[in-house]
């Protein structure tokens, strides 16, 4: 057993104390409600990018959907919290399996496409996805949904980018998280290997979903109202971004990025024209001078790993 | 005991036949050669007894870890059926380490579950470790251990393919089949890959089907030589008796 190293205990004490920080600068005041805004944003952003990464950073499958898996999550847990007046745990269970079983449903052309074709098959469910959210009454058509309560708070948000950190990381480095690299790298090799390529493909799907969901519920119960077109094709490309600049296989690289671009964006509010040519600039010398992002598919890593199989293997 | 019997297999690509009229048995515990004229149908042939192509007609059947015909192969069940193999263009997971390719191999001898590797339970720590050492064994038999965190792509040519062959190993395999392995190796290499070859034959009691057009090769290692020409099957032997075979002669003379 080794669950009890010292760098888990490390990596534990860190993630605590932290934790306890924010907590208490917020309540002394330091962390005032402007940085908790862009706090909020930080971390949802994390949670989509991370997810993002798993599908198109580590299994190869190149989604711009993304936006429609959170925008489902979101709904969901609107509807929970403000229609049906369930606690937000509910709300969080439900957008986050909602998520998944789109993730399910949209990872089956996965099986027949590839590259730019599962581009367009995605970016066209993103599409469907909001328009269904606009024709449909209940839930306020393009006038949006109202009223929704707010839950989020940072123990919320805090431990939903651990949870999401920690299984993703968690599963890149067991034989199954393998497995979908394998896919990225060589299809026809990884299935010659006894890897079940339609299963593992799907499953980055449902998992990567499953945590967009959960950054949908986060939005909704901390900004009191969502509308479609917040989750259109523009938020899939921005997550995207994030994982583009922070490099594709990256888990510190998305966690990075979103970072560094959040903050960025947050500077550039008033003037939404300028942001986007920012980023397109930002892409452009990325793409440039360092196609693999800024972490490349490294990891960084805060302590020293001591040897054993289990360093060795996730040595990436 | 035969262990793959094919009938009557055709393949055809358009009006390319690729494989034509293949009749034969393999025995269990052979090293097989597969030699012919480029274009003649080996490749073809193997992607066949993988499931990457189905037949035409005729069919292939696995007596190994069960019975199996090639209406149910996917390319995806053959390591659990017991077949393994390389490439002729070596197809390595690139960005991935010598070590983290092999774990691909031995993807199907792993058993703890989903939930296990998203908590990290301790199955995770039991079962990588035990898949850790079997592996890094595996490396030191190929010489690859110093190697074993080196992505593939970093590798001189001659060592990828040993990767590919450690590879199709880790998913421990009745079967073995290799397209071309010695394929870019220098004669060193050739003369190493030749007794490893043999030595992983005895090591896991494999069978091994191998295509290669070293002739040196072919002669010192293969216990039965089958000669493939224009998609069907030319001949069968001993490496004495395909080397004094005229219609053989005359097929690598004419297809030159
Ligand atoms: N997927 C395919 N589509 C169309 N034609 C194919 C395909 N695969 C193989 N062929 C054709 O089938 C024939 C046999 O090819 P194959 O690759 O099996 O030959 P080979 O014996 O392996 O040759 P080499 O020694 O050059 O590797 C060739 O004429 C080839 O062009
Ligand atoms: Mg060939």
């Amino acid at each position: 057993m080794k669950i009890l190293t010292k760098k888990n205990i490390y990596t534990l004490v860190l993630v605590l104390l932290i934790y306890f920080l924010v907590l208490l600068l917020s309540n002394v005041g330091i962390i005032d409600s402007y940085i908790q805004l862009n706090m909020v944003i930080v971390g949802i952003n994390i949670i989509l990018a991370v997810s993002l990464n798993l599908i198109t950073g580590f299994t190869g499958q190149f989604s711009l959907g993304h936006a429609a898996f959170m925008a489902i999550g979101a709904y969901a847990s609107g509807i929970m919290t403000a229609k049906l007046g369930q606690p937000f745990i509910v709300g969080v269970a439900v957008a986050a399996l909602s998520a998944s079983l789109a993730g399910l449903l949209i990872g089956i052309p996965t099986l027949r496409l590839r590259g730019d074709y599962l581009a367009i098959a995605t970016l066209g469910f993103g599409e469907i996805i909001k328009i269904i959210g606009l024709n449909n009454d209940y839930v306020g058509g393009a006038i949006g949904l109202n009223d929704i309560p707010r839950y989020t708070n940072w123990t919320w948000l805090y431990f939903s980018v651990i949870a999401t950190i920690f299984i993703i990381s968690n599963f890149v480095k067991s034989y199954h998280g393998r497995a979908c690299i394998s896919i990225r790298e060589d299809e026809i090799a990884a299935e010659a290997m006894g890897v079940n390529t339609t299963y593992y493909k799907i499953l980055a799907f449902v998992i990567g979903a499953f945590f967009a969901g959960i950054a949908g519920a986060l939005y909704a119960n901390y900004f009191y109202f969502i509308k479609p077109d917040t989750f259109g094709f523009m938020k899939s490309i921005d997550i995207l971004v994030i994982v583009v600049f922070g490099g594709m296989g990256s888990i510190t690289g998305s966690i990075v990025g979103a970072v560094i671009l959040s903050v960025i964006s947050s500077f550039l509010q008033g003037f939404p024209e300028l942001r986007m040519v920012i980023y397109a600039v930002i892409l452009f010398l990325i793409m440039v001078y360092r196609p693999q992002g800024v972490m490349g598919d490294k990891e960084f890593k805060l302590f020293n790993k001591e040897g054993g199989l289990s360093g060795n293997v996730s040595s990436k | 005991m035969e262990m793959l019997v094919v009938n009557n297999l055709y393949k055809s690509f358009g009006g390319v036949k690729a494989v034509s009229n293949i009749n034969m048995k393999i025995e269990e515990g052979q090293i097989v050669g597969l030699i012919g004229p480029n274009g003649a149908g080996k490749t073809t042939f193997f992607n066949l007894l993988t499931g990457i192509y189905s037949p035409s007609s005729g069919d292939i059947v696995y007596k190994l870890n069960q019975e199996i015909s090639s209406i149910n192969f996917r390319p995806s069940r053959m390591v659990k059926y017991g077949v393994a193999r390389t490439f002729q263009n070596i197809r390595l997971f690139k960005e991935m380490t010598v070590l983290e390719n092999v774990l691909i191999g031995y993807h199907n001898n792993f058993k703890y579950n989903l939930f296990t590797s998203l908590f990290r339970l301790p199955g995770y720590y039991k079962h990588e470790d035990e898949a850790y050492d079997e592996v890094v064994e595996l490396l030191k038999t190929f010489n690859l251990y110093d190697k074993k965190d080196v992505l593939a792509k970093n590798l001189p040519y001659g060592e990828q393919r040993k990767v590919e062959i450690a590879r199709a190993l880790a998913s421990k395999p009745k079967l073995l089949l290799l397209d071309e392995p010695a394929a870019g190796m220098n004669p060193q290499e050739t003369r190493e890959l030749t007794e490893l070859i043999q030595w992983i034959r005895e090591e896991f009691d494999l069978t091994v089907i191998l295509i290669e057009h070293d002739m040196s090769l072919v002669m010192d290692l293969c216990d039965d030589i089958i000669v493939f020409n224009y998609g069907t099957l030319l001949a069968r032997g001993t490496p004495e008796e395909i080397q004094n075979n005229p219609e053989v002669i005359k097929a690598y003379l004419g297809g030159e």
